[in-house]
């Protein structure tokens, strides 16, 4: 780059900001479906109550449990990391990934259920019903997709983290503070140089900004699971 | 001033060339290549609106079709809109500007904005290849109105998605500055010591990220029933069509902020820098930024007043729409405030931040009359609108981004360009700007529609002045530009604060150093401070 | 910097939450098959809201960060709010 005389600041707060900035801009995206949501739920009360009684509770609920604990495992593994135990931080962040991908499999199945029984946007099964109905499965489809695709988003960026965690501290450091040799390496996980410390703060403050990332998926779910499963 | 350090201008980089731009992380550099490829866009965007204006000299059919025609104001829209007007002064000059204005080495995110230009690039890209690929250009309005916008079998599907990926652009842009701005401010820069232009951005970054997704997810249904016909704003299957428009203003709205905030920022900074006195009411131009980003969002529906909502809601929003008109008084009559009894000095950039104030007030009094319940419905969806909105837009943003290049041109090149050619331009810009948007404006006031191919006669002389007064403009527009290539080749040395300002920027070498300042400065007082006309 | 400003939040705490979320998942689905009409909408938004707010607290540590954070967040809720107020001023009287 051009600037490599730059004096690197690690700066936790200013990272953090960033982040949840992004994350406003995701709350205020599945904001707008809301309110669509809102709007025709308000005016088609009757086929709303009538089609959400065709969506499985049980599924519903149980991909909610799914989240939920995933969410614990993932603070569970900053919470690790924040502890220096790199290793159960590790395991913690792949347990949080497979429950991604168990929410993932429930979904896809709840979803070929549906499209099995010929209900899908558009599909000439759903056409045949009523106004409310139509609405309530596009939105169901569209906004458990766009849901979808947020937990894929946030799997791929629990992927990084791991493989970030996972490897060694191999940066080369300066010669002068260590020399860079087989023997060095096997010491610098255990012993504290700064160098060390400050690209632990950076892993730290990473892992931090991917967990918001997570837990944000979980909150949208959170309101998601009311509305289309339980509203009677 | 700094002769020991080097310039940004100078290759530090082991990349070679266009390479060492391209990839750069350094703002300034961002900065010039936003400033580059929106000063392309945006020339596009004029000839592009010079051959509408040209079929308009006759009425009846000639030169090109009608859907031609469509297409063209679809693109002219589309190019202007979220090529040049949003991304405009906030990506080009805000990148370049901000950080110096509060004594940071860079933007919080380098990579983030670096980033944030490539996919303002994918996404024009990806806009352009939707004009020459499918059945032919969009040909919708750059409002993507539904129901037509799902029917025409014109590539809207993929300017959607360029408009979609445009947006993450705007996103990241601002997201980058507000954490710049509150983790980056150099010792002594308290919040009310930041120059205005700086709060403008600050305001302005804040609407980029409360708005922006909901365009995005506006785009994304718009994408989604084309592709998969969920059937969501259709009448028939129980959607309600007007909530599109609701969902796209709810963005579209707020954004008209995006392109005037950082404009009336870039006024706040020019009118005391040729003043030579401090800024009158420097916290209530501060507040009214936040003001007007805040009003902003409850206004929308005013774009919607023949669309045959709800009559309440048509009365809430034109009371609403009222109250915006505060906060832009509250500015205008600062800057009145400032320049009275001032020695002025007018400079290029001054003589263009008061052809800001004087088209923005003749944008924003025609305004009224679409605020208001019966006028609007008169002239809704005429020329009157077209005239209007380019007063504020053109008139304002337009002339703001002209003012910002000829007061930042020499921070940025260390060079000076032709005053006079700049003054020639003016008035070329001057005469066929009004003569152009204010015949509109007239035009529309009798009745003619706007984006229709043909008009009766009695319109005839009407359109042919129009026609006449876009010559003019064009010539003004490019002549200015052109000064600009030229001082890049010949242009004069100048010192490192050749206007004599006060604030931050020009407290370091021109063009800046890569880390902007040899040493961390330390503020001792507000931005605009002057001493017997220096700065303090 | 805040990251070091406090420290770990205890494990016994996360867990604690943790429990708190199922029990409300369990509420809600028990409020929710006891029709109460409308108010089992409401019902079902307030448990939501009550989970979202955990979760947002203590999993995303809004509760040991700045200030800065919960104001910039409430702030994006309330637009959130503004813009779905004024759009049911059209969509109800219509």
């Amino acid at each position: 780059m051009s600037t490599p005389t730059h004096e690197y600041h690690p700066d936790s707060t200013g990272s953090k900001i960033g982040m949840w900035l992004f994350l406003f801009t995701e709350l205020l995206l599945f904001g707008g479906m809301f309110l669509l949501y809102a709007v025709y739920r308000v005016k088609n009360p009757a086929d709303f109550h009538y089609a959400s009684l065709n969506l499985d509770t049980k599924t519903g609920a149980i991909n909610t449990a799914i989240l939920l604990t995933s969410s614990l495992t993932m603070v569970l593994s900053i919470g690790m990391l924040e502890r220096r135990h790199r290793k159960a931080s590790l395991w913690f962040l792949i347990i949080t990934i497979g429950f991604g991908v168990w929410f993932l499999v429930n979904k896809y199945l709840e979803w070929s259920h549906k499209i099995h029984h010929g209900i899908y946007p558009g599909s000439e099964e759903l056409t045949g019903r009523t106004a409310g109905e139509n609405l309530f499965y596009s939105l169901y489809f569209l906004m458990t997709g766009l849901h979808g695709i947020h937990v894929v988003a946030g799997m791929v960026v629990l992927g990084v983290m791991v493989w970030m965690i996972g490897k060694p501290h191999h940066r080369v450091l300066p010669v002068t503070t260590l020399p860079v040799d087989a023997q060095a390496h096997a010491v610098s996980v255990t012993v504290e140089y700064s160098e060390d410390a400050k690209l632990d703060q950076q892993k730290l403050i990473r892992l931090e900004n991917a967990g918001l990332y997570w837990h944000l998926v979980d909150v949208i779910w959170i309101f998601l699971f009311p509305l289309f499963y339980l509203i009677s | 001033m700094t002769t020991t350090e080097p310039s940004y201008l100078e290759n530090q980089s082991h990349r070679k060339g266009l390479a060492s731009w391209i990839f750069s992380t350094d703002h300034k550099r961002i900065g010039v290549l936003y400033l580059i490829s929106i000063l392309i866009f945006f020339s596009v965007g004029v000839l592009i609106g010079v051959v509408m204006r040209l079929k308009m000299l006759w009425p009846g059919t000639h030169l090109y079709s009608a859907a031609a025609y469509n297409a063209f104001f679809t693109v002219h829209g589309v190019i202007q809109i979220f090529l040049f007007i949003i991304p405009g002064i906030p990506a080009a000059f805000g990148n370049f500007i901000l950080p110096l204005q509060i004594g940071a080495k860079d933007v919080a995110f380098p990579r983030l904005n670096l980033l944030s230009w490539w996919v303002y690039v994918i996404g024009a890209l990806l806009a352009l290849t939707a004009l020459f690929s499918g059945n032919g250009p969009p040909d919708t309005g750059w409002s993507f109105y539904v129901p037509y916008s799902l029917r025409t079998n014109t590539n809207v599907t993929l300017a959607v998605f360029a408009a979609f990926i445009l947006g993450f652009s705007s996103i990241l842009t601002g997201l980058n500055f507000i954490t710049t701005i509150h983790r980056m401010r150099c010792p002594g820069m308290s919040w009310f010591r930041m120059p205005l232009f700086t709060w403008s951005l600050y305001a302005t970054a804040w609407i980029q990220i409360l708005a922006t997704p909901i365009l995005a997810v506006t785009l994304i249904m718009v994408m989604a029933e084309r592709i998969l016909n969920l059937g969501l704003f259709d009448p028939g299957r129980g959607g309600d069509p007007l909530l599109y428009q609701h969902l796209f203003w709810i963005y579209s709205h707020p954004a008209v902020y995006i392109m005037i905030l950082p404009a009336m920022g870039v006024v706040s900074d020019v009118i005391p820098a040729f003043c030579r006195k401090n800024i009158y009411g420097y916290k209530a131009i501060a507040f009214s930024s936040l003001a007007i980003a805040f009003v902003g969002y409850l206004v929308w529906a005013h774009h919607m007043f023949t669309s045959g909502m709800s009559n309440t809601a048509r009365m809430v929003f034109s009371l609403l729409t009222f109250l915006v008109a505060i906060p832009s008084g509250v500015k205008v009559f600062n800057w009145i405030a400032t320049m009275y009894k001032a020695s002025i000095k007018i400079e290029p950039p001054m003589l263009f931040a008061m052809t800001f104030l004087f088209l923005f007030a003749i944008g924003g009094l025609t305004g009224l009359l679409n605020g208001a319940l019966a006028t609007d419905i008169n002239v809704h969806e005429t020329y009157y609108v077209v005239g209007h909105f380019h007063y504020t837009m053109f008139g304002g943003t337009g002339m703001g981004f002209f003012a910002a290049l000829l007061y930042w041109f020499p921070k940025m090149t260390g060079k000076m360009y032709n005053k006079r050619t700049i003054v020639v331009a003016w008035a070329h810009i001057f005469v066929g700007f009004n003569l152009l948007y204010f015949t509109m404006m007239i035009m529309g006031w009798l009745g003619m529609p706007r984006r229709y191919y043909s008009y009766p006669p009695q319109y005839h002389t009407y359109h042919v002045v129009a026609t006449v007064g876009s010559w003019i403009l064009a010539t003004g527009v490019f002549m200015f530009l052109g000064a600009f290539l030229v001082a890049l080749k010949k242009g004069t040395k100048v010192a490192a604060n050749p206007w004599d300002a006060t604030t931050l920027e020009w407290k370091t070498a021109s063009p800046p150093p890569t880390e902007n300042f040899q040493t961390i400065p330390t503020v001792t007082g507000g931005p605009y401070e002057f001493k017997d006309g220096h700065p303090a | 910097m805040n990251a070091e400003k406090h420290p770990p939040v205890s494990l016994g705490t996360y867990l604690m939450v943790w429990l708190a979320l199922l029990a409300l998942t369990a509420l809600t689905i028990a409020v929710a098959s006891m029709h109460f009409g409308a108010w089992s909408v409401l019902a079902a938004i307030v448990i939501a809201t009550i989970k979202g707010t955990l979760v947002l607290l203590y999993f995303m540590h809004l509760r040991y960060e700045d200030r800065m954070f919960r104001i910039m967040l409430l702030l994006t809720l309330f637009t959130l709010a503004v813009i779905m107020l004024l759009t049911f001023v059209d969509v109800l009287l219509r």
